[in-house]
């Protein structure tokens, strides 16, 4: 009988009965090498860097210029400061624009299939895409916040509740970033994300106080308005920001992100395993 | 038959059934791949060809049966597969911002390569598959055939023993498929065993050592390319008429060559009749009929059964027949029958 000289591959040969230790280091190793591969690609592509950059300080010069003086707040500095915190709440919820068409396309491009035929991390592609999106979405912050200061805007309550304010934007979008993969990962068609799948983000943005005190919409709106999600965060990172009362929005804010996240993860990741 | 010095088989599939809500997309296939060969895995559109590859690289669970690669179950060892297997999709599943090089040293980082062996694999794909002009552009700048090049390297990064393709020429150009065909020949001389789906007859024909009929789930008939062909019955003797009008009685002068109906294409004015095994004595009596009949000829020829009389034979509908194939040319035969799609430009 004749054997035939399979090829074997050297590095992987260990990686048969993988212990929970050296499963987590590859998993982490995965998810960074991913990340890396989306950073290159951002890198690449300038459209993307036009809606992570560009287009938010328009929103800032636009408010800030156009229908700032039609807006009245009662806050320190005028509506650039209440501005501010809105704009980059907002900012943060679209960066997940990318996380839903990333995760689409590389569906329907069968880069996903790959993946998933080969003995990597399964978390690689979902940890990869989150982190690339997270570090997209603090350059936007720290873009918008240069700008916001440049036009006028100035922190009123100190150093650490400014760094809170940042880290409470940055956790905001990296929850509805887990939203979107879900919703990249359940319809898994890019034009089909890129065109509605994210539609829901207008309303619950702008019907917040991201832009307006609620106080000027009509009552029905306001109910929704005062007890949505957005305007709880916003109003948070306004606090934070300018000075107020942190305590209650503060607990709200933790347990409606921590309640979307303990939500939409599972369902991304499930939804994953399904493509 | 195969000639491989293989020990044994390297896919084994039993019975394996999987549905997608109503759709049965298998109802139960079995087959097995010789190490070292290439099964030809040949169906039309929907027939179950890509849920088969799915199954076997692991990327979805089948209802039922059980499929084994080299001896790993793809449902209980399910890692122990994918360390042996490569998979090279329907589109090249390559991403589009990064270099060519790129794309392959993350997959060899991904395969869990050491970095150095990362690049250097990378450069030798690079090389062996015409790539290195092109290695430090991003991948979006490639043509069609390079894009599927570069697929087909990304597949072979941690040198698999099993490689998977999924119509691996679907949508490329003559010259580009003729070019992946050699690469393809090239894989299986260095031992891989490679199952290879596609709605091409003339692809399995050249490439594989035996082939499957799938069809709505099922393997309708197995064997190398010459068994299935000597299914059908026997050689057909083709020929084109000069004045198109008279067509219908060129067919009518060698009708009684055969027990069949002789096949017409009105479009390219041919006539086929199939002869059995009356070889060149009715390639004799069709000239002596036609020239009897006064009917002058653009070439008459005696061929082996095409594949796509194969099809035919089988399943008594075409292999593409949904499909806008670039080939595809209408024939009727005189007769209620379907038709067969014509074969041209056959490399052997």
């Amino acid at each position: 009988m004749t054997t035939v000289a399979t090829p074997t591959r050297p590095a992987a040969a260990g990686s048969h009965h993988p212990g929970a230790w050296s499963r987590f280091r590859w998993g982490v190793a995965d998810g960074l090498t991913v990340t890396k591969r989306n950073l290159i690609a951002y890198t690449r592509t300038p459209a993307l860097l036009v809606f992570a950059v560009i287009q938010p300080v328009m929103f800032v010069l636009l408010f800030r210029y156009v229908f700032g003086g039609a807006i009245k707040v009662n806050v320190p500095g005028g509506y650039v400061s209440y501005l501010t915190p809105g704009i980059i709440g907002q900012s943060a919820a679209f960066a997940s624009f990318g996380t839903a068409v990333g995760l689409a396309r590389e569906i329907q491009k069968g880069v996903v299939d790959r993946y998933r035929s080969m003995p990597m991390a399964r978390s690689a592609v979902l940890v990869g895409r989150l982190t690339a999106d997270t570090l997209r979405m603090i350059l936007t912050v720290l873009v918008l916040l240069g700008v916001s200061a440049a036009v006028g805007f100035r922190f009123h309550n100190g150093f650490w509740p400014a760094v809170g304010m940042v880290g409470l934007a940055v956790a905001f979008g990296v929850t509805v970033c887990a939203v979107s993969a879900y919703i990249g990962f359940a319809i898994r068609d890019e034009e089909s994300v890129a065109s509605f799948g994210l539609i829901w983000l207008f309303p619950l943005t702008f019907v917040s106080a991201a832009f307006v005190p609620v106080s000027s919409m009509p009552g029905w709106l306001q109910a929704f308005a005062n007890n949505q999600p957005v305007t709880i965060v916003i109003d948070e990172m306004r606090s934070l920001a300018l000075g107020g009362p942190l305590a209650l929005h503060a607990w709200e804010s933790a347990v409606w992100l921590v309640g979307i996240l303990a939500v939409f993860l599972p369902l991304a990741v499930r939804a994953y395993r399904r493509v | 038959m195969t000639t491989s010095a293989s020990g044994g088989p390297a896919i084994v599939v039993e019975g394996l059934t999987k549905s997608f809500g109503s759709v049965q997309a298998l109802r139960g296939i079995d087959f097995s791949v010789e190490r070292g060969t290439i099964l030809g895995v040949l169906g039309p559109n929907g027939a179950g060809k890509t849920t088969a590859v799915r199954i076997l690289t692991t990327l979805v669970r089948p209802d039922g049966g059980t499929a084994l690669v080299e001896g790993r179950d793809v449902l209980r060892e399910p890692d122990a597969v994918r360390e042996i297997i490569g998979l090279a999709g329907q589109s090249a599943a390559i991403q589009e911002e990064l270099t060519g090089r790129e794309n392959l040293e993350i997959l060899g980082r991904l395969y869990h390569l050491p970095k150095q062996r990362s690049k250097e694999r990378a450069q030798e794909l690079l090389e062996r598959f015409e790539l290195l002009d092109a290695a430090n552009r991003p991948a979006r700048t490639y043509s069609g055939g390079m894009a599927r090049r570069l697929d087909l390297a990304a597949s072979l990064v941690a040198e698999p023993a099993v490689l998977f393709l999924d119509e691996p020429t679907t949508g490329l150009d003559p010259r580009s498929r003729n070019g992946m065909w050699g690469i393809i020949r090239d894989l299986v001389s260095g031992g891989t065993t490679l199952l290879l789906t596609t709605q091409y007859l003339e692809e399995a024909d050249e490439l594989a050592d035996e082939i499957i009929v799938v069809d709505h789930g099922r393997v309708i008939a197995a064997g190398t390319s010459d068994t299935l062909k000597d299914k059908v019955g026997g050689d057909v003797v083709e020929f084109g008429v000069l004045d198109r009008s008279r067509l219908g009685a060129a067919a009518d002068a060698v009708a009684e060559l055969s027990e069949v109906a002789p096949m017409l294409d009105p479009e390219e004015a041919v006539v086929a009749v199939r002869v059995g095994n009356q070889g060149s004595k009715a390639v004799v009596q069709a000239v002596r009929n036609l020239d009897a009949a006064g009917i002058e000829t653009t070439g008459l020829a005696l061929r082996r059964p095409s594949l796509d009389d194969v099809f035919l034979a089988l399943t008594g509908h075409q292999a593409a027949e949904e499909e806008a194939s670039p080939k595809r040319r209408r024939r009727r035969r005189r007769g209620a029958e379907p038709e067969p799609t014509r074969q041209q430009g056959r490399g052997r």
